[in-house]
């Protein structure tokens, strides 16, 4: 079987991926490791957004309520822990924890509730109306956190030692940066079956022609309404990872410019490709220390950037490299 | 006289002060081809998307297979065997032909929410879709992108789909729209032998094809029908000729 472009494309940043931060190891050059985890978290924030915005059309201008929502779980969770405070004693004792598993379950849970929750009332808008009540709905979550004093607040939550994981030093940069890796592998994984299964082929359906789906007798709203509530899991599971990747969270992880980011990701790497939001995040990022360090204005360039992605290459960095998709 | 698979009584559509349908009553019985014909905006797309439930009627009600199906939407009605053809078609653009066809297996296998199993190596949709494709002669265009087929070929799709869902009556807004005499001849002589399958409301300009396949005929003018009845009566029918076909015909 030869190989497509595409393929050859997604390994070649596959392995860039991984080799940048072992090289860095060995260089002993630890914050490029940092910046290597940052890239796979936003990712899979991104593959998380990737799935309605790409493959089900959906425009939603507030993942970063899951984003904050898988954060939150982790700080909430933590802070109880080591505080040696029970989340709730009566009727029956919730404590807190440390442990990444068990935070990832709650972000997962608690995010999926919210997101049925949010898709019920927005997926039944479309276009415009569908962004700006995913925004909103961000907005009152962003606006909940900053006035709620038992969580710290407008000046957010420590996470003072990171949450552990089996088997592994997650205080070590490498292996912090490895079941972060691990982690995106599995979401890219699953978000590339998904796209392939009967529910992959009905979302699509959905984003070309919902008129068709009516016709031939399948309800898009349900499709999207599932997608929604998936994407918003994989958008908190990368939340969790964040907010122990800084061992802070804050309701900046809420806040609509979060939103915004987590879109220049898929936008930039390219909208509906396995890849794109791993391409989108890894440019962010060395857009942003690049030019970051030789001039504070760097966002400047990336909007021009940005710009010309969206007016000329609408396959973002991986259509460019890998030419068009040829179909679904 | 058998009875009607779909019927429509006293059915009215009012947009502003323009009656669409107008105390439409019709029906279709099994095995027939009746033929919805009239002058352009006399209201035929309009009473396929009552029937389809993509509109809602004012007043008057639609029985399909023997069951009352005003407050059903068009997934519901799909659901129970209404199959329609647009009259623009409305296809996948990025999906493949093969792909078109087989979103409308999976609706009819009614297993939709199928997470893990990749759709294209699924023998129980692949397969019925293909012989959907084989039966419309588009078969070797499978692996193409919807987008890039010819537009008599998209009619074909549109055909492939619908005979994909199995129904019980076929809602056909004008299958001929933008197809060669050639193309027109093919349709007609395949339409011929689908009445067996399933009964066909045929809304179509092509008075060859309507004069060649109906069974009957109802005649639709400013949202009323204003006669129903064989081609010989229709063709017979002096304010039919009046109204509609001519002096030619």
């Amino acid at each position: 079987m030869t190989m497509n472009r595409e393929t050859l494309i997604n390994t070649i940043l596959a392995v860039a991926f991984v080799a940048v931060p072992v090289i860095a190891m060995g260089m002993n050059e630890p914050f490029i490791i940092t910046l290597a985890t940052k890239v796979a978290i936003f990712a899979m924030a991104g593959v998380g957004l990737n799935l309605v915005l790409g493959f089900g059309g959906l425009v939603s201008f507030g993942h970063a309520a899951f984003f904050g929502i898988g954060g939150y779980a982790a700080g909430i969770l933590a802070s109880h822990a080591l505080n040696y405070e029970p989340i709730m004693e009566s009727p029956f004792l919730i404590e807190g924890t440390t442990q990444m598993i068990v935070i990832w379950i709650v972000a997962l849970i608690v995010s999926a509730l919210v997101a049925l929750a949010i898709g019920a009332i927005t997926l039944r808008t479309s276009g415009v109306y569908f962004i700006m009540i995913t925004l909103a709905f961000a907005q009152m979550i962003y606006y909940f956190a900053i006035s709620w004093p038992a969580y710290g607040g407008e000046d957010g939550l420590s996470i003072y030692v990171r949450n552990g994981f089996p088997g592994l030093n997650t205080l070590d940069p490498i292996s912090f940066f490895a079941l972060c890796a691990v982690m995106l592998g599995i979401v890219m994984l699953f978000s590339a079956i998904l796209i392939r299964s009967r529910f992959g082929l009905a979302l699509q359906g959905a984003r070309q022609n919902p008129q068709r789906m009516t016709a031939v007798g399948i309800a898009p709203f349900r499709i999207r309404l599932v997608a929604f509530v998936i994407s918003a899991m994989i958008t908190a599971l990368a939340g969790a990872l964040y907010a122990d990747l800084n061992r802070f969270v804050s309701p900046t992880m809420l806040s609509w410019h979060m939103s915004g980011e987590i879109m220049i990701f898929v936008i930039l790497g390219g909208v509906g490709r396995l890849f794109g939001p791993l391409a989108g995040a890894a440019l962010y990022i060395i857009l942003e220390h690049l030019l970051g360090s030789v001039w504070e204005f760097w966002q400047l360039p990336l909007g021009v950037l940005l710009l010309i992605v969206v007016l000329f290459a609408r396959g973002g960095l991986v259509g460019v490299l890998a030419g068009e998709r040829k179909h679904a | 006289m058998p009875d009607a698979i779909l019927s429509l009584s006293h059915i009215t559509k009012q947009f502003g002060s323009l009656l669409a349908s107008d105390d439409v009553t019709l029906d279709l019985r099994p095995g027939e081809i009746h033929a919805l014909i009239g002058p352009n905006g006399a209201g035929k797309s309009t009473l396929i998307k009552q029937i389809a439930g993509e509109i809602k009627s004012d007043s008057g009600d639609i029985h399909f297979n023997g069951q009352q199906i005003n407050e059903l939407d068009a997934v519901a009605r799909s659901r129970m065997g209404l199959a329609r053809t647009f009259q623009v078609s409305s296809l996948m653009p990025e999906f493949s032909v093969l792909q078109n066809v087989m979103l409308a297996r999976q609706s009819v296998s009614g297993k939709v929410f199928r997470f893990f199993r990749p759709v294209l190596g699924d023998k129980s949709l692949v397969e019925p879709a293909m012989a959907q494709l084989e039966r419309v002669g588009l078969a070797n265009r499978a692996q193409m992108r919807a987008a890039d087929i010819s537009h008599g070929e998209r009619r074909q799709l549109e055909m492939a789909v619908a005979l994909a869902l199995e129904p019980k009556a076929f809602l056909l807004d004008e299958p001929m729209a933008g197809m060669g005499p050639e193309g027109s001849k093919r349709l007609t002589g395949f339409l011929d032998s689908l009445r067996a399958q399933a009964p066909i409301l045929l809304v179509e300009h092509d008075m060859d094809a309507v004069f060649a396949l109906a069974d009957r005929i109802s005649v639709l003018v400013y949202g009323r029908i204003i006669a129903t009845g064989t081609v010989d009566e229709i063709r017979g029918n002096e304010d039919v000729k009046r109204a509609y076909l001519g002096e030619e015909a």
